[in-house]
Protein backbone atom coordinates (compact mmCIF):
# COMPACT_ATOMS: atom_id res chain seq x y z
CA UNK A 1 0.00 0.00 0.00
CA UNK A 2 1.36 3.23 -0.85
CA UNK A 3 2.16 5.46 2.11
CA UNK A 4 1.22 8.71 0.90
CA UNK A 5 -0.69 9.99 -2.37
CA UNK A 6 -0.28 12.97 -3.87
CA UNK A 7 -2.92 14.63 -4.66
CA UNK A 8 -3.61 16.24 -7.96
CA UNK A 9 -4.66 20.13 -7.33
CA UNK A 10 -6.12 20.50 -10.66
CA UNK A 11 -8.55 17.98 -9.36
CA UNK A 12 -9.10 19.36 -5.95
CA UNK A 13 -9.97 22.59 -7.26
CA UNK A 14 -12.10 20.92 -9.48
CA UNK A 15 -14.23 19.44 -6.99
CA UNK A 16 -13.87 22.60 -4.46
CA UNK A 17 -15.73 24.65 -7.48
CA UNK A 18 -18.48 22.40 -6.81
CA UNK A 19 -18.94 23.14 -3.66
CA UNK A 20 -18.20 26.84 -3.58
CA UNK A 21 -18.90 28.28 -7.22
CA UNK A 22 -17.72 32.03 -8.03
CA UNK A 23 -15.07 31.19 -5.89
CA UNK A 24 -11.42 31.68 -7.14
CA UNK A 25 -9.22 28.98 -6.69
CA UNK A 26 -5.85 28.59 -8.36
CA UNK A 27 -4.16 24.85 -8.65
CA UNK A 28 0.25 25.94 -8.25
CA UNK A 29 3.15 23.84 -9.17
CA UNK A 30 4.66 22.14 -6.68
CA UNK A 31 8.11 20.21 -6.71
CA UNK A 32 7.92 18.01 -3.64
CA UNK A 33 4.72 15.49 -2.83
CA UNK A 34 2.45 17.67 -2.13
CA UNK A 35 -0.28 19.94 -4.10
CA UNK A 36 -0.52 23.46 -3.30
CA UNK A 37 -3.89 25.29 -3.99
CA UNK A 38 -4.59 28.83 -3.69
CA UNK A 39 -7.65 30.20 -2.25
CA UNK A 40 -9.26 33.79 -1.91
CA UNK A 41 -9.31 35.69 0.95
CA UNK A 42 -12.90 35.84 1.43
CA UNK A 43 -13.67 32.20 0.80
CA UNK A 44 -11.49 30.28 3.52
CA UNK A 45 -14.22 29.45 5.59
CA UNK A 46 -16.41 28.00 2.63
CA UNK A 47 -13.08 26.04 1.11
CA UNK A 48 -12.38 24.67 4.49
CA UNK A 49 -15.38 23.00 5.37
CA UNK A 50 -15.40 21.63 1.71
CA UNK A 51 -11.92 20.55 2.15
CA UNK A 52 -12.92 18.84 5.81
CA UNK A 53 -16.64 17.40 4.41
CA UNK A 54 -16.48 16.38 0.83
CA UNK A 55 -16.44 12.53 0.79
CA UNK A 56 -13.12 12.67 -1.93
CA UNK A 57 -11.05 15.37 -0.06
CA UNK A 58 -11.76 14.86 4.19
CA UNK A 59 -8.80 16.70 4.97
CA UNK A 60 -10.00 16.64 8.77
CA UNK A 61 -6.87 17.05 10.09
CA UNK A 62 -5.18 20.86 10.05
CA UNK A 63 -1.30 19.81 10.77
CA UNK A 64 0.26 23.14 10.72
CA UNK A 65 -1.01 26.96 9.62
CA UNK A 66 1.82 29.10 9.61
CA UNK A 67 2.35 32.65 7.74
CA UNK A 68 5.29 34.13 5.43
CA UNK A 69 6.00 37.66 5.17
CA UNK A 70 7.17 38.77 2.05
CA UNK A 71 8.18 42.69 2.41
CA UNK A 72 8.00 44.86 0.50
CA UNK A 73 6.23 42.93 -2.30
CA UNK A 74 2.53 43.18 -2.06
CA UNK A 75 0.46 40.89 -1.34
CA UNK A 76 2.40 40.82 1.48
CA UNK A 77 1.68 37.72 3.16
CA UNK A 78 0.97 34.31 2.63
CA UNK A 79 -1.05 32.14 5.27
CA UNK A 80 0.01 28.21 4.44
CA UNK A 81 -2.50 26.01 5.79
CA UNK A 82 -0.98 22.15 5.75
CA UNK A 83 -3.97 19.63 5.71
CA UNK A 84 -4.08 16.12 5.93
CA UNK A 85 -6.24 13.72 4.92
CA UNK A 86 -6.36 10.71 6.67
CA UNK A 87 -8.88 8.94 4.92
CA UNK A 88 -7.35 9.11 1.34
CA UNK A 89 -3.49 9.40 3.15
CA UNK A 90 -3.05 12.62 1.34
CA UNK A 91 -1.69 15.84 2.32
CA UNK A 92 -2.54 19.37 0.75
CA UNK A 93 -0.95 22.99 1.05
CA UNK A 94 -3.60 25.61 1.22
CA UNK A 95 -2.01 29.06 0.82
CA UNK A 96 -4.21 32.73 1.02
CA UNK A 97 -2.40 35.64 -0.35
CA UNK A 98 -2.74 38.57 2.22
CA UNK A 99 -2.32 42.53 1.79
CA UNK A 100 -0.21 44.31 3.88
CA UNK A 101 -2.35 46.74 4.80
CA UNK A 102 -5.62 44.55 5.29
CA UNK A 103 -4.07 41.40 6.79
CA UNK A 104 -7.30 39.87 8.19
CA UNK A 105 -8.66 36.83 7.58
CA UNK A 106 -12.08 34.62 9.32
CA UNK A 107 -10.61 31.88 11.29
CA UNK A 108 -11.30 28.48 11.38
CA UNK A 109 -11.29 27.22 14.67
CA UNK A 110 -14.71 25.67 14.36
CA UNK A 111 -13.82 23.48 11.11
CA UNK A 112 -10.61 22.46 12.66
CA UNK A 113 -10.44 23.25 16.88
CA UNK A 114 -6.15 22.89 16.61
CA UNK A 115 -6.19 26.20 14.84
CA UNK A 116 -6.93 27.99 18.05
CA UNK A 117 -3.54 28.14 18.83
CA UNK A 118 -1.83 28.12 15.57
CA UNK A 119 -4.05 31.38 14.93
CA UNK A 120 -3.08 32.73 18.65
CA UNK A 121 0.52 32.02 17.04
CA UNK A 122 0.43 33.76 13.83
CA UNK A 123 -1.42 36.65 15.07
CA UNK A 124 1.04 36.75 17.62
CA UNK A 125 4.14 37.07 15.60
CA UNK A 126 2.98 38.63 12.49
CA UNK A 127 -0.51 40.35 13.26
CA UNK A 128 -2.51 38.48 10.64
CA UNK A 129 -6.05 39.13 12.88
CA UNK A 130 -8.35 36.22 12.21
CA UNK A 131 -11.55 37.38 12.31
CA UNK A 132 -14.05 35.18 15.15
CA UNK A 133 -11.20 33.44 16.84
CA UNK A 134 -12.92 32.98 19.85
CA UNK A 135 -9.60 33.72 22.52
CA UNK A 136 -7.76 36.18 20.36
CA UNK A 137 -4.69 36.53 23.13
CA UNK A 138 -0.84 36.64 22.03
CA UNK A 139 0.73 33.05 22.62
CA UNK A 140 4.23 33.61 22.93
CA UNK A 141 5.17 36.67 23.51
CA UNK A 142 4.49 38.55 26.97
CA UNK A 143 1.01 39.70 26.78
CA UNK A 144 1.58 44.06 26.87
CA UNK A 145 3.96 43.12 24.04
CA UNK A 146 4.08 45.64 21.23
CA UNK A 147 4.45 45.29 17.35
CA UNK A 148 4.87 41.91 15.61
CA UNK A 149 8.63 39.98 15.40
CA UNK A 150 8.64 37.79 12.94
CA UNK A 151 7.76 41.05 10.22
CA UNK A 152 10.42 41.69 8.14
CA UNK A 153 10.52 45.12 9.23
CA UNK A 154 10.74 44.75 12.70
CA UNK A 155 13.86 45.89 14.55
CA UNK A 156 15.10 42.56 15.98
CA UNK A 157 17.64 44.12 18.48
CA UNK A 158 15.29 46.02 20.12
CA UNK A 159 16.88 47.59 23.16
CA UNK A 160 15.05 48.46 25.99
CA UNK A 161 14.68 47.17 29.57
CA UNK A 162 13.34 43.70 30.80
CA UNK A 163 10.69 43.17 33.42
CA UNK A 164 11.51 41.96 36.87
CA UNK A 165 8.27 42.09 37.50
CA UNK A 166 4.40 41.49 36.35
CA UNK A 167 1.27 42.19 38.02
CA UNK A 168 -0.56 40.02 40.01
CA UNK A 169 -2.49 37.47 38.71
CA UNK A 170 -5.27 38.40 41.01
CA UNK A 171 -7.07 41.81 42.60
CA UNK A 172 -5.63 42.25 46.22
CA UNK A 173 -9.37 41.54 47.55
CA UNK A 174 -9.03 38.02 46.01
CA UNK A 175 -5.70 37.71 47.40
CA UNK A 176 -6.78 38.53 50.79
CA UNK A 177 -10.15 36.53 50.48
CA UNK A 178 -7.62 33.44 49.59
CA UNK A 179 -5.59 33.22 52.30
CA UNK A 180 -9.07 33.88 54.73
CA UNK A 181 -10.65 31.14 53.18
CA UNK A 182 -7.17 29.11 53.57
CA UNK A 183 -7.37 30.09 57.31
CA UNK A 184 -10.89 28.91 57.79
CA UNK A 185 -10.77 25.45 55.90
CA UNK A 186 -7.07 24.55 58.19
CA UNK A 187 -9.37 25.43 61.36
CA UNK B 1 43.16 29.32 69.56
CA UNK B 2 45.65 27.76 71.37
CA UNK B 3 43.50 26.60 73.86
CA UNK B 4 43.13 23.01 73.27
CA UNK B 5 46.55 21.97 74.90
CA UNK B 6 44.68 23.17 78.59
CA UNK B 7 41.96 20.72 78.45
CA UNK B 8 41.60 16.68 79.00
CA UNK B 9 38.91 16.64 76.61
CA UNK B 10 39.37 16.98 72.56
CA UNK B 11 38.04 20.00 71.49
CA UNK B 12 38.82 22.96 68.89
CA UNK B 13 38.20 26.41 69.07
CA UNK B 14 37.15 29.31 66.84
CA UNK B 15 35.30 31.78 66.12
CA UNK B 16 31.74 32.18 65.34
CA UNK B 17 32.28 33.72 61.93
CA UNK B 18 34.48 31.05 60.92
CA UNK B 19 32.27 28.10 61.73
CA UNK B 20 29.21 30.04 59.89
CA UNK B 21 31.39 30.73 56.87
CA UNK B 22 32.58 27.12 56.99
CA UNK B 23 29.36 25.53 57.32
CA UNK B 24 27.71 28.26 54.44
CA UNK B 25 30.39 27.23 51.72
CA UNK B 26 30.52 23.74 52.53
CA UNK B 27 26.71 23.62 52.03
CA UNK B 28 25.53 25.30 48.73
CA UNK B 29 22.74 23.86 47.86
CA UNK B 30 21.22 24.98 44.32
CA UNK B 31 18.05 25.07 42.91
CA UNK B 32 16.87 23.31 40.28
CA UNK B 33 16.83 26.03 37.49
CA UNK B 34 18.01 24.86 34.03
CA UNK B 35 17.00 27.31 31.35
CA UNK B 36 18.97 25.75 27.87
CA UNK B 37 21.49 23.19 27.34
CA UNK B 38 23.79 24.80 29.72
CA UNK B 39 21.68 22.87 31.84
CA UNK B 40 23.01 19.79 30.59
CA UNK B 41 26.43 20.51 31.52
CA UNK B 42 25.18 21.32 35.10
CA UNK B 43 23.62 18.37 35.20
CA UNK B 44 26.60 16.49 34.11
CA UNK B 45 28.43 18.69 37.14
CA UNK B 46 26.20 17.12 39.64
CA UNK B 47 26.52 13.44 38.81
CA UNK B 48 28.85 10.97 39.29
CA UNK B 49 31.62 11.43 36.74
CA UNK B 50 32.74 15.32 38.14
CA UNK B 51 30.67 14.97 41.07
CA UNK B 52 29.98 18.37 43.09
CA UNK B 53 29.05 16.35 46.06
CA UNK B 54 32.99 16.75 46.85
CA UNK B 55 31.88 20.31 47.29
CA UNK B 56 28.70 20.12 49.30
CA UNK B 57 26.50 21.21 46.56
CA UNK B 58 25.11 18.37 45.22
CA UNK B 59 21.63 18.61 46.79
CA UNK B 60 19.79 20.38 44.03
CA UNK B 61 16.27 21.22 45.33
CA UNK B 62 12.84 21.98 43.63
CA UNK B 63 12.04 24.20 46.22
CA UNK B 64 13.64 27.54 45.74
CA UNK B 65 12.55 27.81 49.65
CA UNK B 66 15.35 25.36 50.80
CA UNK B 67 18.00 26.89 48.48
CA UNK B 68 21.02 29.22 49.14
CA UNK B 69 22.76 29.21 45.35
CA UNK B 70 20.72 29.96 41.69
CA UNK B 71 22.67 29.03 39.26
CA UNK B 72 20.91 30.38 35.81
CA UNK B 73 22.12 27.74 33.51
CA UNK B 74 20.77 29.04 29.75
CA UNK B 75 19.51 32.13 28.18
CA UNK B 76 16.59 34.06 29.96
CA UNK B 77 13.86 35.19 27.34
CA UNK B 78 12.11 38.58 28.59
CA UNK B 79 9.05 36.45 29.22
CA UNK B 80 10.61 34.46 32.24
CA UNK B 81 12.42 37.08 33.64
CA UNK B 82 9.49 38.01 36.18
CA UNK B 83 9.35 34.19 37.20
CA UNK B 84 13.11 34.02 37.69
CA UNK B 85 12.93 37.01 40.00
CA UNK B 86 10.03 35.58 41.58
CA UNK B 87 11.98 32.76 42.27
CA UNK B 88 14.81 34.49 43.95
CA UNK B 89 13.05 36.78 45.96
CA UNK B 90 11.69 33.01 47.38
CA UNK B 91 14.75 32.17 48.37
CA UNK B 92 15.72 32.73 52.13
CA UNK B 93 18.77 35.09 52.76
CA UNK B 94 21.86 34.59 52.42
CA UNK B 95 21.67 33.73 48.69
CA UNK B 96 24.02 33.71 45.91
CA UNK B 97 23.57 33.59 41.72
CA UNK B 98 25.80 32.48 39.52
CA UNK B 99 25.20 32.93 35.73
CA UNK B 100 26.17 30.18 34.20
CA UNK B 101 27.50 30.69 30.18
CA UNK B 102 27.60 33.20 27.62
CA UNK B 103 23.69 33.72 27.08
CA UNK B 104 22.83 34.27 31.00
CA UNK B 105 26.03 37.17 31.65
CA UNK B 106 25.46 39.19 28.24
CA UNK B 107 23.07 37.37 25.72
CA UNK B 108 25.14 35.39 24.23
CA UNK B 109 24.49 35.15 20.49
CA UNK B 110 21.18 35.92 20.66
CA UNK B 111 21.03 39.52 20.45
CA UNK B 112 17.60 40.37 20.05
CA UNK B 113 14.58 41.43 21.22
CA UNK B 114 13.18 38.04 23.18
CA UNK B 115 15.76 37.64 25.06
CA UNK B 116 17.42 39.07 28.35
CA UNK B 117 20.79 40.61 27.67
CA UNK B 118 22.34 39.74 30.95
CA UNK B 119 20.65 38.51 34.40
CA UNK B 120 22.50 41.04 35.90
CA UNK B 121 19.25 43.59 34.99
CA UNK B 122 17.04 40.73 36.45
CA UNK B 123 19.15 39.52 40.19
CA UNK B 124 23.03 40.26 41.40
CA UNK B 125 25.01 37.93 40.24
CA UNK B 126 28.27 36.78 42.13
CA UNK B 127 30.17 35.08 40.10
CA UNK B 128 29.95 34.90 36.16
CA UNK B 129 30.93 31.62 34.62
CA UNK B 130 32.05 31.96 30.85
CA UNK B 131 31.93 29.46 28.29
CA UNK B 132 29.10 28.36 25.46
CA UNK B 133 28.24 26.06 27.01
CA UNK B 134 31.20 26.47 29.76
CA UNK B 135 32.11 22.49 30.50
CA UNK B 136 31.59 21.14 33.88
CA UNK B 137 35.25 21.50 35.39
CA UNK B 138 34.45 25.34 34.68
CA UNK B 139 31.11 25.43 36.50
CA UNK B 140 32.99 23.33 39.21
CA UNK B 141 35.82 26.33 39.49
CA UNK B 142 32.92 28.92 39.58
CA UNK B 143 31.48 27.63 42.53
CA UNK B 144 34.83 27.09 44.15
CA UNK B 145 35.16 30.69 43.49
CA UNK B 146 31.67 31.32 45.17
CA UNK B 147 33.23 29.37 48.56
CA UNK B 148 36.07 31.14 48.48
CA UNK B 149 34.11 34.31 47.98
CA UNK B 150 31.34 32.94 51.09
CA UNK B 151 34.34 32.48 53.18
CA UNK B 152 35.54 36.02 53.04
CA UNK B 153 31.84 37.24 53.78
CA UNK B 154 31.76 38.91 57.18
CA UNK B 155 28.56 38.29 59.68
CA UNK B 156 28.32 42.14 60.92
Amino acid sequence: MKVSNVPDAHAVVASLQQEVPGAAFEAAPTVDLQATIYVARDDVPAAARALRDRPELRYSLLAELTAVDYHPRDPRFELVYLLVSLEHRSRLRLKVRLAGSDARVQTVTGIWPAANWLEREVWDLFGITFDGHPDPRRLLMPEDWDGFPLRKDYPVQIKMTPRASEPLQVTEEEFKANLERDRLTRG
Amino acid sequence: MGLEADFEIPVLTTTVEKMVQWARRSSIWPVTFGLACCAIEMMAMSCSRYDIARFGAEVFRGSPRQSDLMIVAGRLSRKMAPALRRIYDQMPEPKWVISMGACASIGGVFDNYALVQGVDQIVPVDVYVPGCPPRPESLIYGIVQLQRKISLQKLT
